[in-house]
């Protein structure tokens, strides 16, 4: 049996065995001391340690092959993958206070810095377009102001917020469920691409692992492990964001949440938040004060409407809202015919007031 | 003795002349048959010789030759036994020649010498018309169908005997005719109105604008928000029908065996609403023997496709073609069918699987679910639709609101002026509405002026809009101009037409 294999090795080689996760390597740790020794140790340890199988004891002396341990670890340099392990100073300091930290972390890009505030955002996957705009606006204002957005990478609001980080030109950080070579969802390509510029893709997932239901929940423990609060946008009543929430409180981490409309049953996972004491927040001052950013108020600058519009246009645009509504209900709270409806919308549309998300349906665009 | 009758052959929804010749001489008594006959005429000899009999006639036992000319067309249907009968009377001497000139005959006869209901006789008796003949003597229950065509007599027969009794002279039938000016044309019948739909302006004043210019639409909402109510009352705002229209869409009919006495012509618009498992050959037309299908049984009427998603998308695509060309041509080895389908489109959807999309809280659909039961819609097809609405559920204060919704009349009013507008713009061109310009006469009849360019140059630049897209909003602003009566496009009915331009591909994918 070579051992020329460096420690970095080693930990690869017991971090990427099928079906051990984070309580066996535990186990098998807290009797060796060292990935090395477990390695080099001919098997009748193995036999002392009560959690493992039959089958993990024989996948483990089975992929002692030291060189496909260092080929693989060879590719991940290849791909641009970075490998850190939990005893190294890479390793994000603010892991090592949460419960279960994982032993190694995967890297494509880099990750968030230490001497910067981290906001995690997360949120509904099947958002409105209220949830849309919020994560958006929010993100990329908190990203100016210098804070880190993390998020799962997922569709929705989780999307979005990356999405608003990179348009804001901040950094922004996904954790994945799956590996981190592989993209989950797909529609998100091009914020996987990004983040790896912009920020970073991080997993605990060694290369090659296809997304699974049982890694989500993992995966949240991160999100909120690695940020100093986390913003709920959007969120049913049963949601997994509110895990995040849940975790992130047990990590002593600040919860934010955006409050909705009391009938929306996206927004009753949000407001509940609220009830039981997280922090409402409508604006990005709202978070930044809380870590002692100032925030340049902006309000001023919001468009002078009286005086820029005609007197029906004003009616008009006084009954829109973020809300998208329906030219038939614009038509009915104005009294106007179609034909002048049509007309005013459209002039509306032109001066970037308001935004037809839908076929006939419309919306005010927000300012602050 | 050589003898013969002339009938007609359906091809399309037009005749054409047939002649049958009798000829009996001395031989084996045979019956035989020539002409390139299909096996109903085949059948026809057996028919024929026995209903001779039964209606009292004897036949000397002679050879007797039958040829239907053309004899390189194909002869289809059950059409051919009266003249076959005539044809051998006469040759037997018991109809003189000279009484069969100017003279058409159709109908199928029964073993008993009685004579039976067959297809198609609109058309043969128009074509026969257009010939020259003089009168069409068709089966009883088809003297009706046949007298619509004006100048022209049509005379009903119950029998054989009565066949010949009248063209010897010996009786006198009275033929059939219907006044023009009694025939009831409209829909009160229905009792469908456009008053009973309250709220939906804006789909209202839609489909107003979609009727004035023969526009296609589209219709998208949730289940329950009236797609299907409105688009059944379409018909109630367009035009009433004309004689010739009437007359037009009755051949369909007609070849399609859809008309009888008591209907013996179509006075009402045509709503066609087929079920989405419909095939291809009950949408276009076909079959071994090619009928017409849905689209030209809509001919100068609706088609409404309710739940578009739904429908085959092989079955859809065969719209292509007749939505360009207002006319279906059927291939088949005996020869091309052409049918009329000159046809508004209306198509009604849901917005997503579940039907509620973008209402999230009736509505789970993942944005790729919605995005995926939008893309079932071929592009082409879209292309061919100006119109496209959403169409929202109405509230109950809308429901409330009863004295608002205008009637059916005050709307028909408007669209036939507009139409009216059209027909003497277009009275040097080829065609009748604004929805069939072409990008060449689109740049001659909608000209715009200098605001309106600028307008339509911003909404472009700024809405992603397409070449096509381009073309669909001048043509529908030029509909709004018309209803408005006005000579030129303003900036309001360009953005008007903008408001219901049809789905872009960027904006599904928002």
């Amino acid at each position: 049996m070579s051992d020329n294999m460096t420690k970095k090795e080693y930990w690869f080689w017991l971090c990427n065995l099928e079906q051990i996760g984070i309580k066996k390597i535990q186990a098998v740790l807290d009797f060796y001391g060292t990935p090395e020794q477990a390695y080099l140790d001919n098997g009748r340890g193995l036999e002392q340690i009560s959690v493992l199988t039959a089958s993990d004891k024989e996948i483990m002396l089975k992929s002692k092959e030291s060189e496909r341990i260092q080929e693989n670890y060879a590719k991940l340099k290849d791909k641009g993958i970075y490998f850190v392990t939990k005893e190294e100073d890479g390793y994000p300091s603010r892991l090592h206070n949460i419960y279960n930290p994982p032993f190694a972390l995967y890297i494509k890009g880099a990750l968030p810095r230490e001497d910067r505030i981290s906001i995690a955002v997360v949120g509904a996957r099947n958002c409105t377009y209220y949830g849309r705009e919020t994560a958006r606006h929010l993100s990329g204002k908190l990203a100016e102001a210098g804070v880190q957005i993390i998020s799962g990478l997922a569709r929705g609001i989780d999307g979005y917020a990356h999405e608003g980080a990179i348009a804001a030109g901040g950094s922004t950080y996904g954790i994945e469920g799956c590996s981190v070579d592989i993209c989950y969802p797909k529609e998100n390509f091009n914020i996987y691409m990004e983040m790896q510029e912009k920020g970073g893709i991080i997993s605990e997932y060694g290369p090659g692992r296809h997304p699974k239901a049982c890694n989500f929940p993992m995966r949240n423990r991160l999100i909120s492990g690695m940020s100093d609060g986390i913003l709920v946008i959007e969120a049913r009543e049963r949601s997994g964001s509110l895990i995040t929430a849940d975790l992130g409180l047990e990590q002593g981490k600040n919860v934010y949440s955006i409050p909705g409309r009391v009938q929306d049953c996206c927004s009753v996972g949000c407001n509940n938040l609220i009830k039981m004491g997280a922090k409402m927040v409508t604006g990005p001052e709202d978070i930044l004060e809380d870590y002692g950013i100032f925030y340049k108020d902006c309000k001023n600058q919001i468009k002078k409407i009286d005086k820029l519009l005609e007197t029906k246009e004003k009616i008009v645009y006084a009954c829109l809202s973020s809300f998208p509504k329906h030219m038939n209900e614009i038509g009915g709270e104005t009294n106007l015919s179609v034909m002048e409806l049509s007309e005013i919308l459209m002039n509306l549309e032109l001066k970037n007031y308001i935004r037809q998300i839908r076929k006939n349906y419309y919306v005010y665009i927000s300012e602050t | 003795m050589f003898s013969k009758a002339l009938s007609a052959a359906v091809n399309g929804i037009d005749g054409t002349i047939v002649s049958v010749e009798a000829d009996v001489s001395d031989g084996l008594p045979i019956f035989d048959l020539v002409g390139y006959l299909g096996s109903e005429v085949r059948e026809a000899r057996e028919r024929v010789r026995i209903s001779l009999k039964n209606s009292g006639y004897k036949l000397p036992a002679k050879r007797i030759t039958i040829n239907l000319s053309p004899a390189d067309l194909r002869k289809e249907g059950t059409a051919f036994d009266l003249p076959i009968a005539v044809a051998i009377l006469t040759a037997f001497g018991y109809i003189p020649q000279e009484n069969l000139e100017k003279t058409l005959f159709i109908g199928e006869m029964s073993l008993n010498g009685e004579i039976n209901k067959v297809n198609g006789v609109l058309p043969i008796v128009y074509t026969a018309y257009r010939l020259g003949f003089e009168r069409c003597i068709v089966p009883i229950d088809n003297g009706k169908e046949g007298a619509a065509v004006q100048g022209i007599d049509v005379y009903g027969v119950k029998n054989l005997q009565e066949t010949v009794k009248l063209l010897n002279n010996d009786c006198i039938l009275e033929p059939y005719f219907i006044h023009k000016e009694d025939l009831a044309y409209g829909d009160e019948a229905d009792n469908l109105d456009f008053s009973d739909v309250t709220g939906q302006e804006l789909t209202k004043r839609a489909i107003e604008i979609a009727a004035s210019g023969m526009h296609n639409i589209l219709m998208v909402g949730p289940p329950g928000a009236g797609k299907t109510m409105l688009a059944k009352r379409i018909p109630t705002i367009m035009p009433v029908l004309t004689f010739e229209e009437s007359l037009e869409i009755s051949k369909v009919y007609s070849v399609a065996g859809l008309l009888n006495n008591s209907r013996s012509l179509i006075q009402k618009r045509p709503f066609r609403s087929p079920h989405h498992t419909i095939t291809t050959a009950a949408l276009a037309g076909g079959g071994r023997t090619p009928l017409p299908g849905e689209i030209s049984l809509a001919h100068f009427g609706v088609l409404f496709l309710d739940e578009l998603p739904e429908f085959n998308s092989n079955t859809i695509e065969t719209l292509r073609q007749p939505l360009e060309e207002n006319e279906v041509t059927i291939a088949r080895v005996q020869g091309t069918y052409r049918y009329p389908a000159d046809f508004m489109l209306v198509a009604a959807m849901n917005p997503c699987s579940c039907g509620y999309y973008p209402d999230r809280n009736k509505c789970g659909c993942s944005p790729n679910q919605v995005k995926r039961y939008l893309g079932k819609i071929s592009r082409p097809l879209l292309d061919r639709i100006d119109i496209c609405i959403e169409v929202l559920q109405v509230n109950y204060k809308e429901l409330e609101n009863h004295k608002l919704a205008e009637t059916s009349e005050n709307i028909r009013a408007r669209v036939m002026g507009a139409r009216d507008i059209q027909l003497s713009r277009y009275k040097d061109e080829k065609f009748y509405f604004n929805s069939q310009l072409t990008p060449k006469t689109i740049n001659q009849y909608c000209k715009l002026g200098k605001k309106e360019k600028i307008l339509l140059e911003k909404a472009f630049t700024k809405m992603n809009l397409t070449a096509r897209a381009y073309h669909r909003i001048l043509k529908v602003s030029r509909t709004i101009a018309d209803l408005d009566g006005c000579e030129v496009i303003k900036e309001k009915h360009l953005s008007e037409a903008i408001c219901y331009r049809s789905l872009d591909k960027k904006y599904w994918e928002d």
